[in-house]
């Protein structure tokens, strides 16, 4: 029996029209052949979108973070396609997973070793506050020895939590003042966690 | 003939008398009792005599009003070939708590026994390292004694009554 082929004959041209979703424009002036903005709008725009995710996953909400990349969720929508798995090539930290005592300073030497700027991602309720671990030997909560941009509540939080968490992280990305990382208040807070 | 708890048991008692006692077999597991010193000896006679070769698992219990024998050493073991398991226990007080290594019988031992000092701080006489592997380096007390609660005491948002933190806890009403 011939088997219907329904792939690939006529391929039918793809609907884009109203489909995808772009970028809205910065504010800003223009005219014939050119435009002016905002250099830390451009800049915000950017990073916004090609955001580079460092997954530390230690349990089950590495797991969930997995579906969150594979097609069906497909957080690459969103321009944090590629992974770094060197810190050193990441702005976004994702801490997905219940941290233990004995682990919080390889989070910190992580984090450490990300360049400025940078960005904290607790998903989970263990990364949180340590979750049900209430425990001598959990830490209860990362922000214990990371400041965190984003907290993504749940046990484990479902995909489209965690895309919600990465599009609260873009917002903070796109909003932030080119001179946020050089104020007192920044300072202050690296300092609060015995980082110079 | 396979090998039995009976047997097991007569042979001990053959070789050991009086220092082994306390026989019971809870769920069909022949167990038993030495005093701290024979621990090594017991060890031997079962890997030499009876086929006992593997340490399936070291660890301890603490019995706090259990004066003079706070610490209870467990001792479990495999015998492969007959496909029966057994185990031991010996007793030590919790504040001399020294009791010899089995690192020379078994290789397995180093690692149960950092293990049980980890939690308990059993001080396994004779073990080559003899440090933390389980919790953090600068943790200054053993976990897993009852005097300690587990719940971590860093923390102030959790409600005290519901968490089990503070106040009337199984361990301060002496209920054990």
């Amino acid at each position: 029996m011939a088997r219907p082929v329904r792939f690939n004959i006529h391929p039918k041209k793809a609907d884009i029209h109203d489909n995808i979703a772009i970028a809205d424009m910065p504010e800003g002036s223009q005219g014939e052949g050119y435009f002016a903005t905002n250099f830390e709008k451009i800049v915000g725009l950017a990073r916004k979108n090609s955001l580079w995710p460092l997954p530390f996953a230690t349990s089950c909400c590495g797991i969930e973070f997995m579906a969150t990349m594979a097609p069906h969720y497909d957080l690459a929508r969103f321009g944090a396609e590629r992974l770094g798995f060197t810190p050193r090539q990441c702005d976004l930290l994702m801490v997905m997973g219940t941290i233990s005592k004995k682990m919080a300073p390889v989070v910190k030497q992580v984090y450490l070793q990300m360049a400025e700027p940078r960005w904290v991602m607790a998903v989970g309720a263990c990364a949180c506050s340590g979750g049900i671990f209430d425990t001598y030997s959990v830490l209860q909560g990362i922000d214990q020895v990371v400041p965190v941009d984003v907290y993504v509540p749940g046990c484990p939080p479902r995909p489209e939590a965690i895309i919600d968490g990465v599009l609260r992280i873009q917002d903070l990305v796109h909003n932030e003042s080119l001179r946020r990382r050089n104020t007192p208040e920044y300072k202050a807070l690296l300092n609060s966690y015995g980082i110079q | 003939m396979s090998l039995t708890n009976e047997i097991v048991q007569q042979r001990l008692t053959e070789y050991f008398g009086e220092a082994v006692f306390n026989f019971t077999a809870p769920y069909g597991m022949l167990t038993f009792e030495t005093p701290k010193e024979n621990n090594l000896k017991v060890l031997q006679f079962l890997y030499d005599e009876l086929g006992f070769q593997f340490l399936t698992d070291v660890t301890a219990v603490h019995y706090p009003n259990d004066k003079g024998r706070e610490l209870a050493v467990v001792y479990h073991l495999h015998n492969l070939v007959e496909n029966i398991r057994i185990r031991f226990k010996v007793f030590t007080d919790i504040n001399t708590p020294d009791v010899f290594t089995a690192t020379r019988l078994f290789e397995s031992a180093n690692w149960q026994e950092r293990e049980t000092y980890d939690f308990y701080g059993v001080n396994f006489v004779g073990h080559p390292n003899l440090r933390r592997i389980m919790n953090v380096d600068e943790m200054d007390y053993f976990p897993q004694r009852k005097e300690y609660p587990v719940e971590d005491q860093t923390r102030r948002d959790k409600d005290d009554e519901m968490f089990g933190r503070g106040g009337d806890t199984a361990f301060t009403k002496d209920v054990y």
